[in-house]
């Protein structure tokens, strides 16, 4: 039974019980309760797209049942939920086969479709491509705010790009798309007192750390967080590493 | 474009971000095109980002970040259109003029573009040009248009 | 001239004034200039019309009206009070029509319709491809000029809406729909009741609901809904604004009519229809004196079939791409900017005054099934058609739901012209099917096209003779919803892209063994995997023509032949032995491919050839064939 006081709903997992939070989407429930469901596109720090459509799961609500991918399905009271039933394993081949003939030098597509016993894919590859537009660099870039990332196109030319396909003047080189890219498609290269990501045709100079000297964060970065928080840029003179030894100094930290 | 005309296209969308898409629609309607300088300046007036104003002009396919000719042809591509030989007007564009769909000849005279139906299905195949719609035509008499555009 | 009313007895008095003005004696003109017989000069026609009627001294309405549906034949006129219908107008038969029929009321017999075994008729309600309608929808668009307001009332417009204000609760009209068992024609057939009712039920915080009307009409190859927004608008904004006080009464429902960025036309008329509504009363706030408030917008669209999706359209007006979202939220609790929301296609609206002023008992009537006690029950009411392709009578055609497709092809449309043989008819456009010759008798109702593997659609209807190639259809169709696709979901983006590619593959004769069973794998995974309807249907054209064509397939695949000879790889020029040498080719073609001098015979080089077709076009003896 649901729980009346807080937003917690019951569904059943091939048969166990398991809770939720109203809101939750149905792949965060399934992960914390230990379930495996393999995903590209999904990060719990922002919002569920559903590109990618490897999270398929078969959920029975009432008497009707369906396939839908679980993570922009949100946790229902009720729900049954089958995890790697014939139907889904089938489409999920296929759906990496795609992947494998969309993105080929990507290796986590590789590696994902190896588990499935996938090393060929049937189509027609594009031979070089490592990106599989699942847009969490877009998404990531629009929670923090700097919004240089977009889809540009439709249908078959879709791609996740700055505007124009050149240098964005609101890109400061964070490199969370980095971080968040499933692919390793953004590459983030600092050399020689500059920060470079290709993809996005970027190159900023990198400020170097007041202690040690070694490049740390493009100056933008630093600047735009300093606005954020209302510090004296000279606050993020330091590196992370260096800041924290200082820190460590002036408490007597071990 | 003029900075104020384009300032009072986006007063006319009341500056609402919801009205991205019409405001497009306005530029395109003035200029032909989309200029890069008035999508900066739509997303610095409508406080939108510049990859989401660039994102919906590359989405739709009547947008154009191009310059247009002097002269457009439209070709229906729709499948009444096609059935009875679209495909073969276009063709005749390419070969006579040497441009594809969405391009333009070099002295920016004419550009060739297609579209999905404009629901005069039963005159197919059919062209607009300059806003003038020709159904039912051959590509003798798709050729003639065009010879007698002037300028 | 436009008053304002501030009652409905204001506006039945006003009724009754125009209509005691127009008689059924009136001479009357009507020059149908819908966006087809725009395309054959009507706009020219129409004024050559206004200009001869003012040097006469002829006491003659002019009306020019939206499309009037038979545009096969256009531009058309039709000459009131006989009815007198002429076809293939041109502007050096004005003064002539205007001596002759609308003076002493005599009938020109070069511009009356023909049909193909020489019968001439001259009424308009006996020349077949009418008689064989029933035309409920599109009755009007003759007698309409859309741009006049009294044109609309006079014939009964908005009398729905004064009747429903004044005597009705919104729940009456919510339970009316449901009974009648109207559903959606814009391709799904969900029941518009069933809709009403959630989204009047559904909770609506601060009392907004949204009303909108779907005049996307992606399908290319269909303008049913063109020809409504461009010929009648007003019984379109009618059918909302009922609509708004059924779903939307109390409280401040709001409505927005998404329109297809191709009909500037329709865009035009609405725009001024909503206009004088406005300025009579009939829209804003206090709708005919009564409580309700309610306002209609249009939003053009930019070009993007996706956007006819209801989640897409919704994006749309929000300001964003045309990406649909997953509806496990009903977008009649969370629809437009998060609140309540109802979207019913053009056609669907415009059913809504006609049901209610003409009765449930009318319009269960019509159609198939029993929607007593179930509104799926059957398929009630008219469609309209937008019959095209390779058939004599191209147009719009309104039926009762459940004729069968040889009563719409045949008996009305015509059958194919002449020396052509039929082979297979597209529904549905984009999400349908195409179904053989042996499926005529099939009737024409939402489930029956279910389950023959097509779809209703919005009423696209294509006629397809044995010059149309299956595999290259379902190519056209793949690469359609390949470009349109929008781009989200990797099982409709790549999923299609791999279908184009397979297929243009069979279409050059590179098709390879086993590549019929990866087209229909990859087929289910698409329609399963994608998050809406547009990759949940993509499918069905190449579906279709698979199983009623197969063979056509397996001959690209194993003979490399191409029947239809439409394959451009597939296929060869060559010239007969009638070629006289006239040189008319040569000169034409241009890669040179054609040899041969004066009055001797040419041969084509089928090295160089292109297979452009300009020779064939350009052979006087018909000298040119295809081979494949
Ligand atoms: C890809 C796609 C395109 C669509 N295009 C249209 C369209 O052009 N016009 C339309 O009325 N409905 C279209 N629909 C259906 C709408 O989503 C929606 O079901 C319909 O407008 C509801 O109105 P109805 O119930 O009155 O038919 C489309 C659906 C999909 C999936
Ligand atoms: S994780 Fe659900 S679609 Fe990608
Ligand atoms: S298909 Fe060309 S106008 Fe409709």
């Amino acid at each position: 039974m649901a729980d009346e006081k807080c937003n917690v709903v019951e569904f059943k997992v091939q048969g166990q019980i398991c809770q939720g939070t109203l809101g939750e989407s149905l792949l965060s429930a399934l992960r914390r309760h230990g379930f495996e469901v393999p995903s590209l596109c999904f990060h719990e720090a922002v919002s569920s797209y559903g590109a990618c459509r490897l999270c398929l799961v078969e959920v029975k609500k009432g008497r009707r049942s369906k396939l839908t991918t679980s993570c922009n399905y949100p946790v229902q009271e009720g729900l049954e939920v089958q995890l790697d039933t014939d139907e889904v394993v089938r489409h999920r081949r296929i759906v990496l086969q795609l992947l494998l003939a969309a993105a080929p030098a990507a290796k986590a597509v590789r590696d994902l479709a190896a588990r499935y016993g996938i090393e060929e894919t049937p189509f027609v590859p594009r031979p070089e491509e490592d990106c599989i537009q699942c847009g969490l660099c877009i998404r990531i870039c629009e929670a923090v705010g700097v919004n240089a990332l977009g889809f540009a196109g439709r249908g078959v030319s879709k791609h996740a790009t700055t505007p124009y396909e050149e240098t964005s003047a609101a890109c400061v080189g964070c490199g969370a798309c980095a971080d968040v890219c499933p692919t390793g498609c953004v590459k983030v290269v600092d050399a020689d007192g500059f920060r470079t990501i290709e993809r996005w045709h970027l190159k900023v100079p990198l400020t170097l750390c007041k202690t040690c000297g070694r490049g740390f964060a493009p100056e933008v970065h630093l600047t735009r967080m300093a606005g954020q928080a209302k510090l004296e840029i000279a606050h993020l003179a330091n590196c992370p590493k260096c800041r924290g030894r200082a820190f460590a100094a002036e408490f007597r930290l071990p | 474009m003029e900075n104020a005309e384009l300032e009072s296209i986006l007063a006319s969308h009341g500056h609402r971000p919801s009205e991205l898409l019409a405001t497009l629609q306005d530029i395109q309607g003035n200029e032909n095109w989309l200029p890069r300088e008035s999508l900066a300046h739509v997303a610095a007036g409508l406080n939108v980002p510049l990859s989401r104003v660039y994102g919906m002009a590359t989405f739709f396919s009547s947008f154009s970040l191009k310059p247009r000719g002097k002269h457009v042809c439209t070709i229906c591509m729709g499948t009444a259109c096609h059935v009875r030989g679209a495909q073969r007007l276009v063709e005749h564009v390419e070969r006579e003029h040497g441009i594809g769909p969405g391009e333009t000849t070099a002295d920016l005279r004419l550009t060739l573009e297609t579209v999905n139906c404009v629901g005069a299905c039963a005159m197919g195949p059919l062209a607009i040009i300059d806003g003038e719609y020709h159904g039912q035509l051959s590509t003798q008499t798709l050729g003639r248009l065009l010879k007698k555009l002037k300028g | 001239m436009e008053t304002r009313f501030h009652s409905v007895a204001d506006l039945e008095a006003y009724r009754r004034q125009l209509q005691a003005v127009r008689g059924p004696d009136r001479k009357i003109v009507s020059v149908c200039a819908g966006t087809g017989c725009r395309a054959c000069g009507a706009r020219g026609l129409a004024e050559v019309f206004r200009e001869e009627i003012a040097k006469s001294n002829l006491e003659v309405e002019l009306r020019v009206t939206g499309c009037q549906g038979f545009c096969e034949r256009s531009p058309v006129v039709v000459v009131q009070p006989q009815s007198i219908f002429y076809q293939r107008v041109k502007a050096i038969d004005v003064p002539e029509i205007l001596t002759e029929t609308v003076e002493k009321g005599t009938a020109i017999q070069r511009l009356l319709y023909t049909d193909s075994d020489g019968r001439t008729y001259e009424r308009e309600q006996d020349v077949p491809f009418y008689r064989h309608q029933t035309r409920s929808l599109l009755a009007f668009n003759g007698q309409i000029d859309p741009d006049s307001i009294d044109d609309y009332i006079a014939v009964g417009g908005y009398a729905a809406l004064g009747k429903v204000l004044q005597e009705r609760k919104p729940e009456e009209i919510v339970d009316l729909i449901l009974r009648s068992g109207l559903r959606g024609r814009g391709g799904g057939g969900f029941p518009a009741g069933v809709k009403w009712q959630s989204c009047r039920k559904a909770h609506a915080a601060d009392g907004i609901r949204y009303i909108l009307c779907n005049g996307d009409e992606g399908d290319p190859g269909a303008f049913m809904d063109c020809a409504l927004m461009e010929g009648n608008p007003h019984l379109v904004l009618e059918g909302m604004i009922l609509g708004a006080f059924a779903i939307g009464f109390p409280g401040q429902p709001k409505g927005y009519i998404y329109v297809r960025n191709e009909y500037p036309l329709a865009v035009e008329r609405l725009t001024r229809a909503i206009e004088q509504a406005r300025r009579c009363g009939l829209l804003g706030k206090g709708i005919l004196g009564t409580e309700l408030d309610f306002d209609i917008l249009i939003n053009k669209g930019g070009g993007a079939f996706v956007c006819g999706e209801s989640t897409a359209l919704m994006a749309s007006i929000e300001g964003f791409v045309g990406e649909p979202r997953a509806k496990h939220i009903h977008t009649a609790e969370q629809g437009l900017f998060d609140k309540p929301t109802n979207l019913n296609n053009v056609e669907t609206w415009a059913n809504v005054p006609l049901i209610i002023s003409r009765g449930l008992e009318w319009f269960t009537s019509i159609g198939t099934g029993d929607v007593s006690k179930d509104p799926w029950g059957g398929s009630k009411g008219t469609k309209i058609f937008a019959l095209v392709g390779k058939v004599n009578n191209t147009g719009l055609v309104e039926v009762p739901m459940g004729s069968t497709l040889r009563h719409i092809i045949w008996d009305v449309g015509g059958g194919p012209p002449p020396g052509k043989k039929f082979k297979a008819v597209q529904t549905g456009g984009p999400s349908g099917g195409c179904l053989p010759e042996s499926l005529l008798d099939l009737p024409v109702d939402f489930d029956r096209l279910t389950e023959a593997g097509s779809m209703m659609g919005s009423g696209g209807m294509i006629v397809m003779d044995e010059s149309t190639c299956m595999v290259d259809l379902a190519r056209y169709f793949l690469h359609f919803l390949a470009d349109e696709s929008c781009g989200k979901c990797v099982s409709c983006r790549e999923g299609l892209a791999q279908l184009c590619a397979i297929v243009d593959r069979i279409c050059k004769g590179e098709g390879r063994e086993g590549d019929l069973e990866l087209l229909k794998d990859l087929s289910t995974t698409v329609q399963t995997a994608s998050l809406c309807g547009l990759g949940q249907t993509a499918a069905n054209p190449l579906l279709s023509t698979m199983r009623y064509f197969e063979e056509e397939y397996i001959s690209h695949i194993h003979e490399h032949r191409c029947s239809a000879k439409v394959c451009k790889t597939l296929i060869r020029y060559v010239i007969d032995d009638s070629c006289d040498g006239c040189m008319a080719c040569n000169a034409q073609c241009g890669t040179k491919a054609i040899q041969g001098g004066k009055k001797a015979r040419h041969t084509i080089d089928d090295s160089l050839c292109t297979r452009c077709g300009v020779c064939m076009d350009v052979c006087k003896r018909n000298a040119i064939h295809v081979e494949s």
